[in-house]
């Protein structure tokens, strides 16, 4: 895996770099190219990831991090990625047809995902970003609920508490700082429980995410920082935010970092758990730095292939973490045809589930803009509710009249 | 605490954070330096030696890491009150006030609670450095989701805080901190006003002047002088700058014909011009002059040997005093 994932990148990239240096002599196509690759704080560090299945789904051990799930457990893990994607496509689709004002889709973060979020016990408390979409699945957050924001209905759209999952959070990074409060108040509570806070690649040049490293380690807080480093912030590479392999930014802040293939969502698990334990345990925080691939755009208003070559994402898509763990599933005999065919019937039902929730969801009453802007009331909201009421009232009137 | 005592601000803000975390084992208090050495103004002098460090928490230098975790605590269900160290260093926070605590309320569909406190020393006049005399309180009362208060002496100091802490929106409390050391009567047992209440301090019957914070005072000696003019000032200490209370305004506008606002902020944009335009659309028949407003200047806080200057003092409020009486 090491050396084939180190050539899979240098391909893509070098595949990329040579497409902009046609007039490049190819003795110095070969030195820009490694240059390049030198200077990617990723490469040098891949022989770090953590990984308990290859992409051609052989199982792998890793001394520290055992794990040995049940058959049914398995076929859990793979029910929940194939379910999660079949939701994102679905919302990505309704997007495209006008039905959401815009999708941020998580397709290729599934095992990141879902691996992370089977990792949390009932009492432990998730911070997500926008694009947790497989970890709200994980919590029982009814995915429909996940629409409202991206359909214009509401800014949030469910009760956090009702599940441990925070509402999904736009500016990036802010939620790192909010899961650090949250454990400090576990801590406080004398309570086992532990913190999760996602973020992405992106956010971790954010000041509030260091910030969050440092609170964290300061109060020892049972927090887990999990990164999915998807490679891309938008249109910026991950060499646009850090010169060091992420996972290693937490030495600096005295707690253990750790690479993950986010790919993996074996590893993703065994991972999470241990330093979920380590919360747990009194021993602080964690950076889970899970090392994926965001297979398609950031969000439906961008465009992919302006920003990366086509190779990359191929590379990537060899790795798929649904169809690695189904080889892996199929060779030991864990799932037969029978079985993957239900799960595909169950995935379209849930899709269509998804279309017909979206499609019936209706727009929020008007007077919603002066609700819950504070809980104990405010004089200037009162006078401007009442005098938008009366507006409202005053087309009723005219219609009445006209009649 | 006995009632009827005289006490400085400083010294009735420390009692009320006393008694609010006496009264809820939830309620924290958290910032740069507040523990050990009791604030720079030493306003939570002896919190943490009687509470202990878990509940008066000396934070990094980190603002946004301060209120970032406050939201954190208090969706945890924990009431904290976090000191700013000084009103020029909360922009580094600013992103966490105005895009996460204001609005967390609401984008959970009321499911959620913020009570977070802010306490911010604001205000020139004690000789500082830059960064360290501004008046930000306009840009925190635009943002719908924020309550903005600032009282002008001890019984409010301690009776305003408590009542921010008890509820359940966030605030953000303003303390006057050149008069951190003015005593003033502080009567912990009467019933306190309603957080958001004007107050008339003086009556007059030729103008009325509005002030908050630091400027009550002034607005109060312009008022005595001008009495010894023979014109007779009303003054109101709004109290609370989100809301404002327009109503307590409106009545005392619409008994002088006049209205001065002063405030210690640049003008443009700041508290005046909202009370100006509200007080117009109010009271428009009962006006005599246009409503005149004495503030900051369009420029950044000055150095210190010109503070004086910038700031609205008792000549430049006396001077729209008479501007305004000359309609």
């Amino acid at each position: 895996m090491t050396v084939e994932g180190t050539a899979e990148r240098k391909t893509a990239r070098g595949g990329s770099k040579r497409t902009t240096a046609k007039k490049a002599s190819p003795a110095k196509k070969e030195t820009q190219s490694r240059a390049r690759n030198s200077a990617r704080p990723d490469q040098a560090e891949h022989d770090q990831l953590v990984q308990l299945l290859t992409p051609e789904g052989e199982r792998v051990e890793h001394p520290e991090y055992a794990i040995d799930l049940s058959p049914e457990e398995l076929r859990g893990l793979y029910r929940d990625m194939v379910l999660t994607r079949r939701f994102d496509a679905e919302a990505t689709t309704l997007q495209r047809q006008g039905e959401l004002g815009l999708w941020a889709s998580l397709l290729g973060q599934e095992a990141a995902q879902i691996g992370s979020g089977r990792a949390l016990r009932d009492d432990d408390y998730v911070f997500p970003t926008y694009r947790e979409h497989g970890v709200a699945w994980c919590r029982g957050v009814d995915p429909t609920n996940l629409l409202g924001m991206f359909r214009g209905v509401n800014n949030g759209g469910w009760d956090p508490n009702s599940n441990n999952f925070h509402l999904y959070t736009i500016v990036i990074g802010s939620q790192t700082l909010h899961a650090t409060g949250y454990a400090m108040g576990v801590q406080k509570d004398g309570a086992d429980s532990a913190v999760i806070a996602y973020f992405g690649d992106g956010a971790s040049s954010q000041g509030d995410v260091a910030e969050s490293f440092t609170f964290s380690a300061v109060y020892n807080a049972p927090v887990v920082f999990f990164c999915q480093n998807n490679q891309w912030a938008i249109s910026e590479p991950t060499e646009k935010q850090t010169r060091v392999p992420l996972y290693q930014r937490a030495q600096g802040f005295g707690f253990p970092g750790v690479r993950v293939d986010g790919n993996d969502v074996l590893a993703c698990l065994a991972v999470t758990k241990a330093a979920l334990e380590r919360a747990r345990t009194g021993q602080g925080p964690t950076l889970v730095e899970a090392f994926t691939y965001r297979m398609g755009a950031h969000t439906t208003s961008d465009d992919p292939t302006r920003y990366r070559a086509d190779e990359e994402r191929l590379a990537w898509e060899a790795k798929d973490p649904i169809l690695r763990l189904r080889k892996y599933l199929e060779a030991e005999g864990i799932v037969d045809d029978a079985y993957l065919a239900a799960i595909d019937e169950e995935s379209e039902t849930l899709g269509k589930r998804v279309r017909d929730a979206v499609r019936a969801m209706p727009d929020p009453d008007h007077m919603a803009i002066f609700e819950n802007v504070y809980a104990d009331g405010h004089a200037l909201v009162d006078e401007e509710r009442a005098q938008f009421a009366a507006y409202q009232a005053s087309f009723a009137d005219a219609a009445a009249e006209g009649n | 605490m006995a009632v009827h005592e005289k006490i400085t601000i400083a010294k009735a803000i420390n009692a009320s954070l006393r008694a609010s975390m006496e009264a809820d084992p939830k309620v924290l208090v958290m910032g740069e330096d507040v523990g050990k050495l009791g604030g720079v103004f030493r306003v939570t002098d002896g919190l943490q030696k009687d509470f202990g460090e878990d509940r008066v928490i000396d934070t990094p230098l980190a603002e946004s890491g301060i209120v970032g975790t406050a939201i954190g605590l208090a969706l945890r269900g924990y009431r904290p009150v976090v000191e700013i160290q000084f009103d020029g260093f909360v922009f580094p926070a600013y992103d966490q006030i105005v895009t996460q605590l204001a609005k967390m309320h609401a984008r959970a569909l009321g499911k959620v609670k913020m009570p977070v406190v802010i306490r911010i020393p604001y205000g020139g006049g004690i000789g500082a450095v830059e960064h360290h005399s501004e008046s930000p309180e306009s840009l925190f009362a635009h943002v719908a989701g924020l309550k903005i208060v600032t009282p002008s002496n001890s019984s409010d100091a301690y009776w305003m805080l408590q009542q921010a802490i008890a509820g359940d929106d966030p605030v953000i409390y303003f303390e006057p901190k050149r008069r951190y050391h003015d005593k003033s009567r502080l009567d912990t047992e009467s019933i306190p006003d309603p957080l958001h209440k004007a107050r008339v301090t003086r009556t007059g019957s030729d103008l009325t002047l509005v002030g908050y914070g630091p400027m009550v005072k002034v607005c109060e000696d312009a008022a005595k002088v001008a009495a010894e003019e023979g014109k007779s000032v009303e003054v109101v200490d709004l109290r609370s700058i989100s809301p404002i209370d327009f109503d307590t305004v409106q009545s005392s506008v619409e008994k002088t014909g006049r209205l001065v606002v002063v405030h210690e902020a640049p003008v443009f944009f700041g508290s005046g011009a909202e009370i100006a335009a509200r007080i117009t659309e109010r009271s428009f028949y009962h006006l005599e002059a246009p409503v005149l407003r004495v503030g900051g200047f369009h420029a950044p806080y000055p150095p210190s040997r010109l503070e004086d200057e910038y700031l609205p003092g008792l000549d430049r409020v006396l001077d729209a005093v008479d501007r305004a009486l000359a309609y």
